[in-house]
């Protein structure tokens, strides 16, 4: 699997560039991934990966996007538990982009 | 003789065909899935059981950290957990590490 | 994208998919691949009903430690099934009793149910799938 180099370490990763070890994962790699995803992090980008290593690690997946927006508007209010927010602040995908930017694995099922 | 078991008596049948080969001072070890077949209330459990008089009965720690301990109690004292069994390739069993 | 066309066209389509879970968790790799179709059943939108019976059932027990062994520990995943909208899961009060496990034992709320219930259940379902 390749290699990355991030801060002077090296980062093993998959195919996709997701990291394929989420107990290295730190704010240098978080800061990483989102250059490579072309996302600037705001708080509110902050917001939505913490709450991703969260649920990670409660449940041990990653969840569905679907999943994802219904969870974040309990916790965080229904004006960003909603598609158009969440596509604003990750437009590829806000569970495939903010799972790699929180070091997850890519969602099951995910689109 | 030693003997290692790692299919669950409840799906397969290899832990009683091993109980029934193991003769008499033998150990038989229980690692992966065979461990339930050692926890309390299993239907395996009582013929295990019956089985320790003869036999000198293992299971690996780490598989049985795997499954929820409720059921280890002072009843199931004939059955003896080994940390670790191990190192490289060889297998050699280090004894005596009883449950608490 | 007809791919994606043929998946609107039929979007109205609900199936009965029932997942019969029947292996202990990490001795091999079936339950947790099991767990994984399930998850993805659950994007399309289908009536999916989760059976756990024989060994199946040591998935769901409560305070499985897998750290020893150094296998993912997907026990937790069965509680986020409920976001997931995958409420139904039912567990075979038989396979209960021949391993001397309760409802109480296990990481989520589950029916219990006799054989003959779970027998009407399975003959209702149009799809049984099992791992």
């Amino acid at each position: 699997m390749p290699m990355v180099d991030i801060a002077g370490k090296d980062y093993e990763v998959d195919e996709e560039g997701y990291l394929v070890d989420l107990s290295q994962w730190n704010e240098d790699v978080a800061k990483y991934m989102a250059v490579e995803e072309k996302v600037e992090l705001t708080d509110s980008h902050w917001e939505v990966v913490n709450f991703l290593r969260e649920y990670y690690a409660e449940y041990q997946i990653a969840p569905a996007v679907r999943v994802l927006t219904k969870a974040i508007g309990k916790k965080l209010g229904a004006e960003k538990g909603n598609n158009k927010y969440l596509y604003e602040l990750f437009p590829y995908g806000p569970a495939k982009q903010a799972c790699k930017i929180a070091g997850l694995p890519k969602p099951t099922g995910c689109i | 003789m030693l003997h290692i078991v790692n299919k669950s008596a409840t799906e397969r049948s290899t832990l009683e065909s091993c109980l029934r080969m193991a003769t008499k001072g033998s150990a038989v070890l229980l690692i992966e899935d065979a461990v339930y077949a050692a926890t309390n209330g299993n239907a395996a459990a009582a013929k295990i059981q019956a089985a320790a008089a003869d036999l000198k009965i293992y299971a690996l720690g780490p598989d049985l950290a795997a499954w929820p301990g409720a059921c280890w109690t002072e009843s199931m004292s004939w059955i003896t957990a080994v940390l670790w069994i191990w190192s490289q390739s060889t297998a050699t069993v280090s004894l005596g590490c009883n449950l608490n | 994208m007809s791919d994606m066309d043929e998946m609107e066209d039929g979007s109205g389509i609900v199936k009965k998919f029932m997942f019969l879970n029947r292996k202990a968790p990490h001795g091999t790799v079936y339950a947790l691949e099991g767990l994984e179709v399930v998850l993805i059943t659950a994007a399309f939108d289908q009536d999916v009903s989760m059976v756990f019976t024989d060994d199946g059932i040591y998935q769901l027990m409560k305070g499985i430690d897998t750290k020893g062994i150094e296998v993912k520990d997907f026990s937790r995943t069965y509680r986020a099934l409920e976001g997931y909208d995958i409420e139904k899961l039912y567990v075979d009060q038989a396979s209960l009793d021949a391993r001397g496990l309760t409802e109480d034992d296990l990481i989520v709320d589950v029916t219990v149910l006799s054989v003959d219930e779970m027998a009407n259940l399975m003959a209702e379902q149009d799809v049984v799938i099992s791992f």
